[in-house]
């Protein structure tokens, strides 16, 4: 276990530095000068030429990359160019949020995903099984923005039960947290429900074949017993991959659901700086989000010893 | 005797008034449709962050409805000569850190906006050359020349005077603390969530505040914004969009209030700008005037916009004392479009490409005008360009046709200068008249305002000739709020000043 897990640590750091001049190359490429996405309105060209010298942009891209990365090491993310204020803070203040609506989203996912995936399987080819496949089908080909809108009027607008958009901290009121933070959390859940849900009637099914399944119920157990003991503990080793994978979707995902819902949340920071050409909040910004994925990777990667014995190999 | 007994009658009233009014409780919530970028006066640069300062920074003048230039900070000025303008101060007024607002400061303040790197307020005021303090209420300043508009920028961003202790000791950082003089002091950001300012109780103007807290909560999704005033989360939203006008008046508890603006929509064409001018819409104000007969401006405004804005043929506002009415909106007409096509003597479809930036409805006004211009004979093709992108590549020449909006200055000059002058920095086609450079300049020596009427409406009539960019229409401030909310006024520029508002419980 401990060779394999710094095996994989080794291998986190080569990652990152290519994330990070990935990013840096990356939005060279992007159009639009952002000296000009910056100076507003009414360009001075005096005045643009100050912003460029300020912000290095007049120096080579090589010059750039050393003096950001340079920073960074030292655990300095830079400072927005269009608000002034560090990186560092601005995702300190996002990130939460994001975490809170992501970790909701999925146990949202998991909380209807799962279930519905044995239900389905276990009634293989029976109503439940048509209409759980029917209901996922539809949550996922439903677009994040547009449920959205609709659940707002509805629920917002016409019945008043929950305040339309915005975010309240967890700190600070969590009833009012939960209030503001639902809404899109299911929205965001509700695709990633429908993939868990397939994928977990699959692995169901492919486990309730297996001998051991057939072995448990000739030894007397109740059925109840068979599904969740034997067949599904099985099933689980899929499931948990996808949902590793699934938290990656659940972070482009935020980014469409925070813009709906009005939440300042990381997927609105990172919309906002790209519009804005506000380079080192989309370097940072990409960069943490690089990091979690990366761990996130390798939390799966450790869970799927912990669930799997078959694999502790090393 | 008789003057300290009229005196104590003059003073009794007051106090009574001063003791019946309790300090305001309330909070007004207020959506903007974007988060603004530095709460710097010096450095701030977007429309949004013009409507936070509203509230936190007042300015040395302020302008009204109809466009007059009103007192605020100061309380009047004179012109010495055509390079010597007074400024008069008003006497006890304070800034949010309790230092006192005085002539020095106003130096301070302009010369911090000369000075600054990267200031987005030089090129407005570069017109200064020697800002003295005279006493300390009144300062002088000599200019380089004349330079009629400077009052005018003296009403926004330029003229808003900050605290000299504060921002020396802020230094760059001044955009995370603003200390002003406004009716409400800075005290929270979150970035992209909510602008927080608290009443400052000792307002030179203090009387006619009557929220103890304003808070701005950018909401970019439109039809989120529109949920949010709906479902009273939100008391007012500036700019309701052409679409969900008809919502929010038929919405009992919701009410909007109209103004016509000071912007454009237009569309620039590139004249004489690198090779892409070298096509026939390029070459030929012939050609130009054809598409701009084949429009309907009405009927597009009708298709896109609901109907709700004006249709124009000039820079300047309908709402300016500055506007021509001698160059009037052309009626569309195809058989007239197709007969300078003739003449001009080109190639038909004559094809060209329209950089269009992505928002749907400048989008859809784009393909409602390839329709129209189809019918005379024109192929246009519409290029989607993300909006900064769509800058730069106008900045370079890279275009033909560009459908580009302007927010609209108070003073004519910051609707026409920049964009049609030989050397200003919008004037994306370099499109040059020497006439027209001569007038431009002309009118911003000329302090009188019937000269200088008469200098805007010859620039309206030439620019209408040439063509150098096609004007569509006149956007309109469309303010949105709870029926709770009265006393707010609509002024051109539209910002949401706070005085006077009051909100029912």
């Amino acid at each position: 276990m401990g060779g394999f897990l710094g095996r994989r640590l080794a291998l986190v750091l080569p990652t990152l530095l290519l994330v990070s001049i990935l990013v840096f190359g990356l939005q060279q490429l992007m159009p639009g000068d952002p000296a000009l996405a910056l100076a507003g309105e009414e360009r001075d060209p005096l005045v643009l030429a100050q912003i460029r010298t300020e912000l290095m942009l007049d120096r080579p891209l090589a010059v750039q990359y050393a003096h950001w990365i340079g920073r960074v090491v030292q655990g300095d993310l830079g400072v927005s160019w269009r608000i002034r204020m560090p990186v560092a803070r601005l995702i300190g203040e996002k990130l939460p949020v994001t975490a809170q609506l992501g970790f909701m989203a999925f146990v949202i996912a998991l909380g209807i995903g799962i279930p519905a995936g044995i239900v389905s399987a276990v009634n293989r080819n029976g109503f439940l099984d048509y209409a759980a496949n029917i209901v996922g089908l539809a949550g996922l080909s439903t677009p994040n923005f547009w449920l959205g809108i609709m659940l707002i009027l509805l629920i917002s607008v016409n019945l008043g039960w929950l305040p339309p958009s915005g975010y309240v901290s967890l700190a600070e009121d969590w009833r009012q947290s939960l209030a503001t933070t639902i809404m899109p959390a299911f929205v965001l859940g509700n695709a990633i429900a429908a993939i868990l849900m397939r994928h977990t009637r699959s692995a169901m099914l492919t486990a309730m074949d297996q001998d051991y399944v057939r072995t448990a119920r000739a030894k007397g157990l109740r059925e109840w017993r068979v599904v969740i003991r034997h067949a599904f503990r099985n099933a689980l080793v899929p499931v948990v991959t996808l949902g590793a994978l699934e938290l990656g979707t659940l972070l482009s995902g935020a980014v469409l659901t925070e813009q709906v819902f009005s939440i300042p949340g990381f997927g609105k920071l990172i919309v906002d700086a790209v519009f804005n050409r506000d380079y080192p909040v989309v370097q940072g910004v990409v960069l943490v989000t690089a990091t979690i994925y990366v761990g996130l990777n390798l939390l799966a990667d450790v869970l799927y010893v912990l669930i799997n014995p078959r694999l502790r190999v090393a | 005797m008789r003057k300290s007994l009229l005196a104590a009658v003059a003073v009794f009233p007051m106090i009574g008034v001063a003791s019946a009014q309790e300090a305001p409780t309330q909070t007004l919530r207020i959506a903007l449709r974007e988060d603004p970028d530095l709460l710097d006066p010096t450095l701030a640069r977007t429309v949004m962050g013009r409507i936070v300062f509203a509230g936190l920074c007042d300015k040395l003048f302020d302008i009204d409805e109809k466009l007059n230039i009103v007192p605020q900070l100061a309380t009047g000025y004179d012109w010495t000569d055509g390079r010597t303008l007074i400024l008069h101060l008003r006497d006890g007024v304070l800034f949010h850190d309790g230092t006192k607002m005085d002539a020095a400061s106003v130096k301070y303040s302009l010369e911090r906006h000369i000075a600054t790197p990267g200031s987005a307020r030089r090129a407005e005021v570069d017109a200064i050359d020697q800002i003295a303090v005279v006493d300390p209420l009144t300062v002088k300043l000599t200019l380089k020349s004349p330079n009629s508009p400077l009052v005018a920028q003296l009403t926004d961003r330029a003229g808003m005077i900050v605290s000299q202790k504060a921002a020396e000791a802020a230094g760059k950082d001044f955009a995370l603390k603003p200390v002003c003089a406004g009716p409400f002091k800075f005290a929270e950001r979150v970035a992209q969530d909510r602008i927080v300012l608290d009443r400052f109780p000792e307002y030179w103007d203090a009387k006619n505040i009557h929220f103890a807290r304003v808070i701005y909560q950018p909401i970019t999704n439109t039809a989120t914004r529109l949920a949010n005033l709906q479902a009273g989360a939100i008391d007012l939203t500036e700019q309701v969009v052409p679409s969900d006008l008809e919502a929010v008046r038929k919405n009992p508890k919701l009410k909007i209030v109209e103004s016509s603006g000071l912007g454009y929509q237009s569309v620039t064409w590139n004249t004489s700008h690198g090779p892409r001018a070298q096509s026939p819409v390029g070459q030929n104000a012939m050609v130009r005037k054809a598409f701009e007969l084949s429009i309907d401006r009405e009927a597009a405004i009708q298709v896109v916009y609901a109907g709700v804005y004006t249709p124009t043929a000039q820079a300047v506002a309908a709402s300016s004392p500055y506007y021509s009415p001698g160059v009037k909106v052309p009626a569309r007409d195809v058989a007239k479009a197709k007969e300078l096509l003739k003449q001009a003597g080109v190639k038909l479809p004559v094809t060209f490409t329209m950089m269009t930036p992505t928002n749907s409805d400048t989008m859809q006004l784009a393909e409602v005008m390839q329709a129209m211009s189809a019918e005379a004979g024109f192929d246009m093709k519409i290029q989607a360009t993300e909006f900064a992108s769509s800058l730069d590549t106008a900045d370079r020449g890279d275009f033909e046709g560009y459908v580009v909006a302007w927010s609209g200055r108070v003073d004519p000059d910051g609707n026409l200068f920049n964009f049609v002058h030989s050397t200003g920095p919008l004037n994306y086609g370099r499109y040059a008249n020497p006439e027209v450079d001569q007038w431009l300049a002309q009118a911003r020596i000329e302090t009188a305002v019937p000269a200088r009427q008469a200098l805007y409406a010859k620039v309206a009539a030439k620019v209408a000739e040439d063509q150098p960019l096609m004007y569509i229409y006149d956007p309109k401030n469309i303010v949105g709020m709870s029926v709770k909310v009265s006393g707010f006024k609509a002024v051109p520029d539209g910002l949401i000043r706070l005085q006077g508002v009051t909100k029912a419980p």
